[in-house]
């Protein structure tokens, strides 16, 4: 979807203000935030795909108004509701309704090392790859309202296939709950001047991760 | 608001706090665990730990090789891995190319090796920036390249996480691994950065 979290290229943010010996987290409830984010997410309740597009739908304004651990609360009171882990007047009220869960999947804190190490890589066996190392590419132009990992900036443009990282989940059909339907997954490079024109940087090039899925083939001349 | 037992509580505040009681009370979160994913983060995966790999990487080709030939592998070799970092690419940093990287849609980072990302990464200026005008970035960061260095620039869009491999400095001939380590920003791993020069006669 072309919410507010697709920012690529966008005028008028101001500088980038690096701020030294800054702390991991900057506020109590940022460290609450960032655990409860991680912790629910060990329910099994939903994936990756499907926090990202949560946080993403937050309206633009307000998405772009608010701090990092705020869009994660809100991304995060969204999945739960929707999952049906609370209810939308739980949330409101702050009081449980019914018994608690007795769910044995809910880790304790000898289990968080382990499930932190593990992680969950989204690569899938090794699917043909229709595209060759080299070969010149289109982005499809495409603006689904769901979630989809082409940014906008590269909708429509060509670039060269760099390397194909083998086959991963598909983010637009995986945070839908449509499956992980895997796809071969190549890193892209687009010139500074196929991006941005004469205001490009023409001794600069983007790479970008792209599945299958977001590319055309160029019809040879 | 129902901000009146706690006046010094902002609303975001609030509703954390009455978001964990309510997720505990339900029995859905153990507040143990919520306790050890923060230390993990807040004191022991870091940057410190791509710093590792970087030396290791400046000291020993072998090693070298084998980071940019199998990323993950060569990086789980320091026990560095899982998540936020299943799948690796590492991207070496040479005379003529210059690699920085960037999540212009959320927040991707490689947490094994370089922990929790910093506001700026997060935030709208660098996101919007970096793909279009990354030498304007790296300005930014006190960086000038020449300007026959090409810049690439990583938009982290897959599951895949990028670290960068930066330029090993001069003058570091004969440097121990540790002390090498010492020179290794994290900002130099992201690409807005280079390696620190060594203090003049510091021991090696």
């Amino acid at each position: 979807m072309n919410g507010g979290h697709d920012l690529g290229g966008m005028h008028g943010f101001g500088p980038v203000t690096p701020e030294p010996d800054e702390p991991v987290f900057h506020h109590g409830w940022e460290r609450r935030a960032f655990a409860l984010t991680l912790a629910c997410g060990f329910l099994g309740r939903w994936n990756l795909d499907m926090s990202r597009h949560a946080r993403e739908r937050i309206p633009p304004p307000r998405y772009l108004d608010a701090s990092y651990y705020e869009i994660w609360l809100e991304g995060l009171r969204t999945l739960l509701v929707e999952r049906a882990l609370l209810s939308a007047a739980e949330l409101e009220t702050g009081r449980p309704e019914g018994p608690p869960t007795d769910d044995p999947r809910v880790p304790g804190p000898d289990a968080v090392p382990g499930i932190l190490e593990r992680g969950g890589s989204a690569r899938a066996d090794d699917a043909p790859a229709r595209f060759r190392v080299g070969e010149r590419v289109r982005v499809r132009n495409r603006h689904p309202l769901g979630h989809t990992r082409a940014p906008r900036y590269v909708r429509g443009r060509a670039g060269i296939i760099e390397c194909r990282h083998g086959t991963y989940v598909f983010p637009d059909t995986h945070a839908h709950g449509e499956g992980p339907q895997p796809q071969p997954l190549y890193s892209v490079r687009f010139s500074g001047a196929e991006l941005w024109g004469k205001d490009g940087d023409p001794g600069s090039a983007v790479y970008v991760d792209l599945w299958e899925g977001y590319l055309e083939a160029i019809p040879a001349r | 608001m129902s901000g009146h037992d706690h006046p010094s509580l902002s609303d975001v505040e609030l509703r954390v706090r009455s978001l964990e009681s309510l997720l505990v009370e339900k029995g859905l979160v153990d507040p143990a665990a919520l306790d050890v994913l923060i230390d993990t983060y807040e004191t022991k995966v870091g940057p410190r730990n791509g710093a590792r790999v970087v030396a290791r990487a400046w000291t020993d080709s072998g090693y070298r090789e084998w980071l940019l030939a199998d990323a993950g592998a060569a990086i789980a070799s320091f026990g560095f891995r899982g998540r936020q970092g299943e799948d690796m690419r590492v991207l070496e940093n040479t005379e003529r190319v210059h690699n920085m990287v960037v999540c212009t849609l959320c927040s991707c980072y490689p947490w094994p090796v370089l922990g929790l990302p910093p506001v700026w990464y997060k935030s709208a200026p660098y996101r919007a920036k970096a793909v279009r005008d990354p030498r304007g970035v790296l300005a930014d960061f006190g960086v000038e390249l020449p300007a026959e260095t090409e810049v690439r620039v990583w938009d982290s869009t897959s599951e895949l996480r990028y670290l960068v491999l930066p330029r090993r400095p001069p003058g570091t001939e004969g440097m121990s691994e540790e002390a090498l380590a010492a020179l290794v920003t994290r900002d130099s791993m992201i690409g807005v950065g280079l390696a620190r020069a060594p203090e003049p006669g510091s021991p090696g």
